[in-house]
């Protein structure tokens, strides 16, 4: 096969009929050098929805014979649409996976580009068939069903679910779909399609596939396709019968690849090569395994300062009402759960009346979730803890009876379950540098974090109510005397630190489950940060959290998760034996306020 | 005549008590069912759903007629996720309510600790959750799957369909994944898989911070071999840990995910998009397409007032457990422990997957197993099952110390623990 013919192989070729309707095949001939593209118009040119069946079977039966003697004449098997329906018509009467894994595979076999949509149906579980007829569809489920034609994709009515079985497919169904399309989308037209193809054919080698892989680097003008082919050809001529001398060359091309996949790809090449080739293809481990150790500390430094943001969002308004308030509130996590469920309700309401919000529903819920952690919290400091300043015992078990008292309500409120908060499409996903993966939500977490970070420093430092704050916290008696009202600075401060915790729980409803119980994975956290952040300061809270963040995230590939968490903290109690007042300890006059 | 003291204590104490059940002697004409399930609490996420099954099949049952001619009535207590609380709420249940036969716990160490009181005032439990096995007492009934239920046919069908080689086992760290995964280990092992290809993993219970463990799970895949993670990461901790999955990209075609703790009720709480192909082991799922199903599903929203409500196994357990205990107790003609527990052995009853499931001697009963997929509309799609009905195995076989033990509580064996080998009843496993 030539260059030309992979891009453009003739079986593929036999595609569309100019637009319009259905005609003689005859001129399809004429459309083989561009076929690329006209494989892509082929919506509108196979409309025989509104045919009726008769006619239609007739259209079928004479175009196939039509194609047939032409087929009979040239020497390129053309796959044609009679015998692509014949084929799609046998996932209505497959009995099991391994039927419908052959079709599949005959369907690959045609080598026709159509296949790729009901291959990829197929793929989502959205292929069906009608009970009463047996014919097959693309089907997307909506209040009723709309069908689709499975070669041409033309709209083909609607049915009832009831009236309709859906084709099943498993895991091993889904990965034989993937390498079937992975040869049939090399020539596609989108450089995207060809480096996916080429991707899915390094991790799925197959000696066969070289002839093909050869023909379209040649073809191929985009370097980073270009490099992915390659890739997938040395990865195939790995397993191939070539002799050493390719394999050795191969063996250097996957190592520069350097990544998880070809680490995979030569373990396995390892365990069967002998002699030059296994120890090429050792050191070639080697040599990944090493550039990866230090991508692996960079990935885990990532971890620690993502995991660190989440104690951060978490703590830091602990930071205000046990770091400069001084209140032991044992239901700060429960402000954090209310600002995840102010959240759920946000985007409940957005769903209903307004699903093309649904991408802003977090910035709408921050501030829903500001004012209803920030009320409940000034309505706890003006009916309970007022009362209790300067008797920490009793602030403590009335805190926790209110954490109880909260989450109670909620499960009363909410139900028991959890309930789905959907991540908009920004936080989905992630990205990747070199080999670093980043995931959204975790990426824009940090973002978030520092902010909030951000600007409470500037309320505290730069604002006159700020100034109150710690005027207040200083000296108390100094500051009523010089006209502040105490109280009500208590008040809002500790409305405040609800209130940050409430948008807190904005970010973690992204990354946690949005339960009755959501606060209480925090609550111990977030203190161990403030003390050992070191109480009273702002800074110490940022950098207690993700020095633990971090200092985690490097225990827990050697210790494990929980032996990780338990080094922390026996980590921490002998800090603050060394340290009682923490990394950042308040000097002078405030410390003993 | 002067009272003696003796008598005069034993008539207040009397007095008091019947004070306290005062509004027991008013129906007396009814059977009391105890339903021990927490409210309240980490575990209410999972609980809640089961107390509200029982009430529906305590209403269902009252429709027919009630039981023995008379009405059933259930009483509901709250042991608000605490353990000790359990075995407290056990006792109140069956000295002070009098109930006939009680539906309850789900995590391991809730049966552990109500165990001695079911068997110091002779009661009933029916016990509906899938559990590591390694227990069989006289008045425990386990509905659940054992560990040759559900986890054993979910890594043959690994093993088998997806030809995976290469293995990790995630878990929250108590006594259910770490049972199971010392079973799976042996099972494993004994098929021929390599040491360094298993992977065990613990974290704590809600971890969620899975970053570092997906990307491990990632490091393990890359080895050549086709890898699976088999995960009994508990209720809630699911949740963060198939988001990181998606986020990080890992595919079900490249590294499935098959749980045995993951149910409709869990996935009721998430977007299941990304997750269209990991793998779930259970006797029961809700889409399973059966008459029986289909008429449960339709009188159990009605019941609860909720068109979209979800079923899941446990949920199905207790059906089947309850109209064991109705069967039983008609066989018998009494609500007495002693008859129903002789009773109840060789009762089966229908399943709502299609078939019978009976009750054992050694107190497990018969159950399909199915493997599902995860849709994304959160349901499970069948893709394998096994061809018949499966015997929960109480003793692993797999395991050095449990190999010899089978449980057979008909007479005159009458032995939860008997060791095959020396012939003897005791050993191993006498709690």
């Amino acid at each position: 096969m030539g260059p030309s013919a992979l891009r453009c192989p003739p079986l593929s070729c036999r595609t569309s009929p100019p637009h319009g309707g259905r005609s003689l095949p005859a001129p399809r001939k004429a459309n083989l050098p561009t076929c690329g593209k006209d494989v892509r118009q082929d919506g509108e040119g196979r409309g025989l929805a509104n045919v009726s069946p008769i006619a239609r079977n007739a259209l079928i039966a004479f175009v196939s014979l039509v194609l047939f003697l032409l087929a009979a004449f040239s020497t390129a098997r053309a796959a044609d649409e009679t015998e692509l329906r014949t084929i799609i018509a046998k996932f209505a009467t497959s009995k099991n996976f391994n039927q419908t894994e052959e079709i599949v595979r005959e369907l690959g076999a045609t080598g026709d580009p159509v296949v790729e949509k009901v291959l990829v149906a197929l793929s989502d579980g959205n292929v069906a068939f009608r009970k009463a007829d047996q014919a097959v569809f693309i089907v997307k489920e909506g209040a009723t069903v709309s069908l689709f034609d499975p070669v041409t994709g033309e709209s083909a009515g609607e049915a009832q679910k009831g009236e309709l079985t859906k084709v099943k497919v498993n895991n091993g169904l889904r990965r034989v779909i993937r390498d079937v399309l992975g040869s049939l989308t090399l020539g596609a037209d989108d450089p995207a399609v060809r480096f996916a193809a080429a991707q899915t054919m390094f991790r799925n080698p197959d000696p066969a596939a070289i002839p093909a892989l050869d023909a379209a680097i040649a073809a191929e003008k985009v370097a980073h396709v270009k490099r992915a082919l390659e890739q997938a050809r040395a990865s195939a001529v790995l397993v191939s019968d070539l002799p050493e001398s390719d394999k050795l060359a191969a063996i250097e091309i996957v190592r520069d690849r350097g990544d998880r996949d070809a680490l995979s790809i030569l373990t396995a090449f390892e365990a069967r090569a002998e002699g030059a080739l296994r120890d090429a293809a050792a050191s070639a481990i080697a040599t990944i395994n090493s550039n990866l150790a230090i991508w692996q500390a960079g990935q885990n430094v990532w971890f620690g300062i993502s995991l660190g943001s989440v104690l951060l969002l978490a703590a830091i308004g602990l930071a205000i009402t046990f770091g400069v308030m001084g209140v032991i509130n044992m239901a700060h996590g429960e402000m954090v759960m209310l600002g995840a469920y102010t959240t759920y309700v946000v985007q409940n309401l957005i769903r209903t009346y307004a699903p093309e919000l649904f991408d802003w529903s977090l910035a709408i819920a921050l501030p829903a979730a500001f004012l209803v952690a920030g009320g409940v919290g000034l309505a706890i400091e003006r009916g309970i803890i007022r009362f209790l300043y300067g008797r920490p015992l009793e602030t403590l078990l009335a805190t926790w009876g209110v954490s109880l008292i909260l989450q109670q309500a909620v499960r009363s409120i909410f139900g028991p379950t959890n309930r789905e908060v959907g991540n908009p499409s920004w936080m989905s996903g992630g990205f990747q540098i070199g080999e670093l993966a980043f995931t959204w939500n975790r990426f824009w977490i940090v973002i978030f974090a520092m902010a909030v970070f951000a600007v409470l420093l500037y309320v505290m430092k730069r604002t006159h109510w700020g100034l109150e704050m710690r005027a207040v916290t200083a000296n108390r008696r100094m500051a009523a005397s010089m006209g502040i009202r105490t109280p009500w600075v208590d008040a809002f401060t500790f409305a405040l630190g609800s209130g940050i915790a409430g948008i807190a729980g904005v970010a973690l409803s992204q990354i946690d489950n949005v339960s009755p119980n959501l606060g209480q994975g925090y609550i111990i956290d977030s203190f161990m940060v403030v003390v050992f952040g070191g109480v009273g300061n702002l800074w110490g809270t940022l950098v207690g959290a993700l020095s633990l963040g971090v200092l985690n995230k490097f225990l827990e590939p050697y210790a494990g998760a929980v032996l990780g968490k338990i080094l922390v903290l026996v980590l921490i109690i002998l800090f603050i034996q060394k340290r009682p007042r923490g990394l950042f300890a308040l000097k002078g006059r405030a410390v003993e306020a | 005549m002067k009272m003696p003291f003796k008598e005069f204590a034993a008539a207040t104490v009397m007095a008091t008590a019947m004070s306290f059940a005062a509004p027991a002697w008013a129906q007396e004409d009814t059977i009391k069912v105890g339903v021990l399930h927490s409210l309240s609490g980490t575990m209410a996420i999972s609980e809640t759903t089961l107390k509200d099954t029982m009430l529906f099949l305590i209403e269902e049952q009252n429709k027919k007629g009630g039981l023995l001619g008379k009405k059933l009535e259930a009483v509901v207590v709250d042991p608000a996720s605490d353990w000790p609380l359990f075995a407290e709420k056990a006792r109140e249940l069956i000295s002070v309510n009098k109930v006939a036969a009680v539906f309850g716990c789900w995590t391991s160490v809730s049966r552990k600790s109500v165990l001695p009181v079911f068997e110091e005032l002779n009661s009933l439990l029916f016990y509906p959750v899938q559990y590591e096995g390694e227990e069989s007492q006289r008045n425990v009934f386990y509905t659940g799957a054992a560990p040759n239920q559900q986890a054993i046919p979910a890594v043959d069908y690994l093993m088998n369909e997806e030809g995976v080689e290469r293995w990790v086992l995630a878990g929250t760290d108590y006594v259910y994944p770490q049972t199971t995964n010392k079973i799976l280990q042996a099972y494993l092992e004994s098929k021929g898989v390599a040491k360094e290809d298993i992977m065990i993993n613990y974290t704590p219970f809600g971890h969620s911070d899975w970053q570092t463990i997906v990307t491990d799970i990632k490091n393990f895949g890359s080895a050549g071999k086709k890898t699976a993670v088999v995960s009994t990461i508990n209720g809630d901790a699911n949740v963060p840990f198939y988001k990181e999955l998606g986020n990080q990209g890992i595919k079900a075609e490249d590294i499935p995910v098959v749980a045995f703790s993951v149910g409709e009720e869990e996935l009721a709480g998430l977007d299941t998009a990304p997750l269209v192909g990991h793998l779930t082991a259970w006797n029961y799922f809700q889409s399973v397409d059966t008459e029986e199903n289909a008429a449960f599903i339709e009188a159990w929203r009605a019941f609860t007032k909720n068109d979209k409500r979800v079923t899941n196994d446990p949920m199905e357990a207790h059906v089947i457990g309850f109209n064991m205990w109705v069967k039983a107790v008609e066989k018998a003609g009494t609500t007495d422990p002693d008859a129903v527990i002789d009773a109840i052995i060789g009762v089966s009853v229908p399943n709502l997957s299609g078939g019978y499931s009976s009750m054992m001697p050694n107190h497990h009963i018969t159950k399909p197993v199915l493997i599902g997929e995860i849709q994304a509309d959160g349901q499970m799609e069948t893709v394998w099952q096994t061809s018949g009905l499966v015997v929960g195995d109480e003793w692993s076989d797999y395991l050095p110390d449990s190999k010899d033990l089978i449980a057979d509580w008909r007479a005159p064996l009458s032995c939860g623990n008997f060791n095959v080998a020396t012939g003897k009843c005791g050993g191993k496993g006498t709690n």
